[in-house]
C-alpha cells in the first residue's frame, strides 16, 4: 500500500512524533510504500538541527534523519508553519538574509500543495497528533 | 489529477492554538487543487465561525473574515454539529452567514452552512477518502 504520514506536533512535547516514526518505521517493514512524510504544525520543528537531547534520550530529528536517508523518504517540511517557527534551509536562509540554516539532513521544505499531493496519491493519508 | 473527496474537520476554539488557523490555510492552498472538499465544525471548533470576533485585546490577527471568502474558492459545503452548538448555548444566528454563489444558477446565493446532528455527520464522514483533523 502507498502511506503518506502527516505530523502535526513536534518532538518531546507530544508523543505523536515518536508514534509516527515507528509507524512509519513499521509500514516500510510490512513492505509498504512511503509515498512521503509531511511535517505541519509544530512538527516541523522536528527537523531542527540544533536539538541536544540528554545522552540517554532518544535524539527524534536525528532518528528521522536517519530513517529519511536509509529508505531515501520524501520528508517535507511545510514552508508557511516553517517560517513562523524559525526553521529554514540554505536557500531560505540565504533568501531571508541569515547567516545560518537549522534544517537536519533528510528534510527539505516545501508548501502545502506537497500534502494535498500526498493525500490524492496515496492509498492511506495517516494524521498523528493535534 | 485524481478528484478525492476531502473533508477537514476543525475542533479547536479559534485562538488558543495555531490549529484553527493553520487549518484554514490548507483549506485554501489545497482549493487550488480542485478537490471534492468539505469543511467540518465539531466541538470547541464551532466558535471558529462565530461572528462578531474582536482580537484586540490579545494582540493576535482576528482572522475570521476570511471564511466568508471560502465560497469565492468553491469551498461550499460546511458541515456545522448541532450538538455542539448547543451544548455551547449557540444558535446558527450565532455564526457568521457563509454562501456561495451559484455559477448554474445565474450566480444565485447559496447558504454553504449545513447544520447536521452528530449521527448525520459521521454518515458524511463516512463517505470522505481523506480527513484531516484539526
Amino acid at each position: 500500500m502507498k502511506i503518506s504520514i502527516q505530523v502535526n506536533e513536534g518532538p518531546y512535547q507530544h508523543q505523536s512524533s515518536d508514534t509516527a516514526y515507528q509507524f512509519t518505521k513499521a509500514a516500510i517493514a510490512a513492505g509498504h510504500e512511503i509515498f512521503r512524510v509531511f511535517f505541519y504544525h509544530d512538527g516541523v520543528n522536528n527537523a531542527t538541527k540544533l536539538a541536544v537531547p540528554p545522552q540517554d534520550d532518544r535524539h527524534i530529528p536525528k532518528l528521522w534523519s536517519e530513517l529519511a536517508t536509509e529508505n531515501n523518504l520524501d520528508m517535507v517540511v511545510c514552508i508557511a508553519a516553517a517560517q513562523r517557527r524559525g526553521m529554514m534551509d540554505v536557500d531560505e536562509a540565504k533568501r531571508q538574509g541569515f547567516e545560518d540554516n537549522n534544517l537536519i539532513e533528510g528534510f527539505r521544505i516545501s508548501g502545502l500543495g506537497q500534502l494535498i499531493e500526498a493525500g490524492v496519491e496515496s492509498d492511506r493519508l495517516v494524521v498523528f497528533g493535534a | 489529477m485524481a478528484v478525492k473527496k476531502f473533508m477537514y474537520v476543525n475542533r479547536k476554539a479559534p485562538y488558543g492554538t495555531v490549529y484553527a488557523l493553520e487549518s484554514l490555510e490548507v483549506v485554501l492552498i489545497g482549493a487550488a487543487f480542485d478537490q471534492d472538499v468539505s469543511l467540518a465544525f465539531i466541538g470547541d471548533g464551532v466558535y471558529e465561525l462565530t461572528k462578531g470576533q474582536n482580537t484586540e485585546a490579545i494582540g493576535q490577527k482576528n482572522f475570521s473574515p476570511t471564511y466568508a471568502a471560502l465560497g469565492d474558492y468553491d469551498v461550499t459545503k460546511i458541515y456545522v454539529e448541532k450538538e455542539s452548538l448547543e451544548e455551547r448555548g449557540l444558535t446558527l444566528d450565532d455564526l457568521q452567514h457563509l454562501i456561495w454563489e451559484d455559477e448554474d444558477d445565474d450566480w444565485a446565493e447559496r447558504d454553504s452552512i449545513r447544520l447536521v446532528s452528530r449521527a448525520e455527520l459521521a454518515d458524511v464522514m463516512a463517505e470522505q477518502e481523506i480527513i484531516l483533523s484539526f
